[in-house]
């Protein structure tokens, strides 16, 4: 399938993804201070508006699995897993509403830049800093390497060109376009990469209804096929109810504990770009699920027999476009692989300079001039991409299984932490120690058991559990002092 | 305690309160719809602009419904003011 024209068009996006970092780079003011150099670097300096708070907080949260997995899946399981996908529409609104002017406000209080920094002033407990920045470090590490395989892998299928080709072009860009362009780099690309991805995914739906001959002809061939593939619980049960419902959790409510999602948060510039990122993000992420999984679905109708999920989106898009085309369409799920990868690289990068090293200097008087910080935040966001880049050259099986966890693991360790330390006065350093390490181990402990309660998904018992030792721990610990309470909840 | 607590904070967990009283409300509609006129033989489906209607309501209907219900909601009952680090409203108070 080797194709050069697919790509060109390819090769032109990244450059031009690679342009708009560089000149959002420039459009940043230089900051004069450490103080400063940290909140441009790692939040873009709070100017996020509405629109391109959605798009960051939307492209982060979608990954390779809203591309390719979920779709496979749907081409497999029919309507039934599009009504799974439907369940993340909330999550704009509901990550930004809950968590929403409440903490904005209280991160310009503590003058806290990561969620690490916010737990730091909040609980103020070393242990619960290094647990915290080594879940994001570990968590995070993994789930870039699979977003790197995954779209290696695309991009092998697609175009016919090795793995490791896919992996320099689009590896090295989004490392680079990160390390030097620091979180504004990151949200501006982000917003070009949700456009890409919007119209790619209603460019394929558009192919795939016009080649079926039109919805209902496709939803004939479906209950020909199988009529349990309309249905909401898929062939054979496929998606029982107690399951799908763990998903309200999984990737619903819990969603307000991911550090990369939470992080964005922190960055938007006044209460209008919020409310505006509510609407404006819930209507994409909507529409990009319920695009993408009906490609899926109805993908089945128009071309049969594809037995690998992971390949139905990839194969369809070969099939039903021009090559030219499908370079271009291609683009979309790699956007939604690097806009991903960007935000995960500047917080490990944030954890480290930041977190662990900046405060550690700060306390031991040492001296940190904005040159240096700037070189070693630069130094570090580079090393983590590239030790990710070298270990998607040949994945480590640890690093693979650990992905397995990533995404319950970090709502495992930061979803109550998070919360609760926002809206419960009583919240402090036992309950959250106590909550974490109940968390991500119980859910670990779940997880290679497969064992499971009621049919449900395991992150269920696992927020459960975290929210008993959280509450157990808070009254086990003294009550936060009043210092702290007075700088979350005055008003001065 | 010894401070008066940040008056914004009302506001914004009324805002909170808000936002998850539309996530319950998407969620009886996704549940409803989806299973209430799903669950029967698919033989027996009736069928919206070509697709089973229960998919209609429960997927298209309510994922525009929600993103209408937000919009609504977040331009009539949404403050716009100020997020910074101090309540204005003290900073009045200690200049008087």
């Amino acid at each position: 399938m080797s194709n050069v024209n697919m790509i060109v068009p390819l090769v032109i996006y990244l450059v031009l993804v690679f342009a708009v970092a560089v000149w959002g780079k420039r459009a940043a003011a230089k900051p004069s201070d450490t103080k400063g150099f940290l909140e441009e670097y790692f939040l873009g300096g709070r100017s996020m508006g509405g629109f391109v708070l959605a798009m960051a907080v939307i492209t982060t949260y979608t990954s390779a699995s809203s591309f390719i997995g979920g779709p496979g899946v749907a081409y497999k399981l029919g309507l039934g897993w599009i009504l799974l996908a439907m369940i993340q529409v909330p999550t704009a609104f509901l990550t930004l509403g809950v968590l929403g002017k409440k903490f904005a406000i209280v991160s310009r209080k503590v003058g806290a830049v990561t969620i690490t920094e916010y737990l730091r002033a909040r609980y103020k407990n070393e242990l619960v800093v290094v647990i915290a920045s080594l879940s994001v470090l570990v968590f995070f590490m993994a789930s870039m390497l699979a977003q790197f395989i995954g779209g290696a892998r695309l991009f092998q299928t697609v175009t016919g060109y090795p793995y490791i080709v896919g992996l320099i072009i689009f590896g090295i860009t989004v490392v680079i376009y990160t390390t030097v362009g620091g979180f504004r780099a990151v949200v501006v690309t982000d917003t070009i990469q949700g456009c890409v991805m919007i119209c790619a995914s209603v460019a394929l739906l558009w192919a795939v209804v016009n080649a079926g001959g039109g919805m209902e002809k496709i939803m004939a061939v479906l209950r020909e096929t199988d009529p349990a593939l309309l249905t909401p619980t898929g062939p054979g049960n496929a998606i029982p109810k107690p399951f799908i419902l763990s998903f309200w959790v999984l990737v619903g409510l819990a969603v307000l504990g991911l550090p990369q999602t939470t992080q964005k948060c922190l960055g938007f510039r006044d209460a209008r770009s919020m409310n505006n990122g509510m609407i404006i993000g819930t209507f994409v992420v909507g529409f990009l699920m319920l695009t993408m999984h009906l490609v899926g679905a109805l993908g089945r109708a128009v071309l049969p027999g594809i037995e690998v999920g992971d390949l139905a989106v990839p194969t369809i898009t070969v099939k039903l476009l021009s090559p030219f085309w499908a370079g271009v369409f291609i683009a979309g799920p790699l956007a939604a692989i690097m806009s991903t990868v960007d935000s995960m690289l500047i917080i490990s990068s944030a954890a480290i300079v930041k977190d662990l090293y900046h405060h550690h200097a700060v306390k031991k008087n040492l001296p940190v001039t904005p040159e240096k910080l700037g070189r070693m935040s630069l130094a570090v966001t580079a090393v983590i991409g590239v030790i990710v880049f070298l270990a998607a050259l040949r994945p480590p099986s640890l690093l693979v299984w650990i992905n397995l966890f990533a995404f319950g693991g970090l709502e495992a360790v930061f979803f109550w932490p998070t919360v609760l330390g926002l809206y419960w006065k009583r919240a402090n350093a036992t309950g959250a120690l106590l909550s974490m390490v109940v968390g991500c181990g119980g859910f670990f402990w779940l997880m290679i058991g497969k064992i499971q309660v009621w049919g449900t998904h395991q992150i269920v018992p696992t927020i459960v559990l975290a929210l008993v030792a959280f509450i157990l721990g808070s009254y086990i610990g003294k009550k936060p002092d009043d210092e702290t309470l007075a700088a979350f909840w005055g008003g001065e | 305690m010894k401070f008066k607590e940040d008056s914004r904070y009302r506001q914004a967990n009324r805002e909170a309160v808000m936002s998850l009283g539309m996530y319950v409300l998407f969620f009886a509609w996704w549940y409803f719809t989806a299973y209430g006129l799903g669950s029967g033989d698919p033989a027996g489906y009736s069928y919206v602009f070509g697709l089973p209607s229960w998919f209609f309501y429960s997927c298209i209907v309510g994922y525009i419904g929600i993103s209408l219900l937000v919009w609504v909601v977040v331009k009539l009952f949404f403050s716009e003011d100020s997020i910074e680090g101090e309540d204005p409203e003290m900073k009045g108070g200690r200049q008087r």
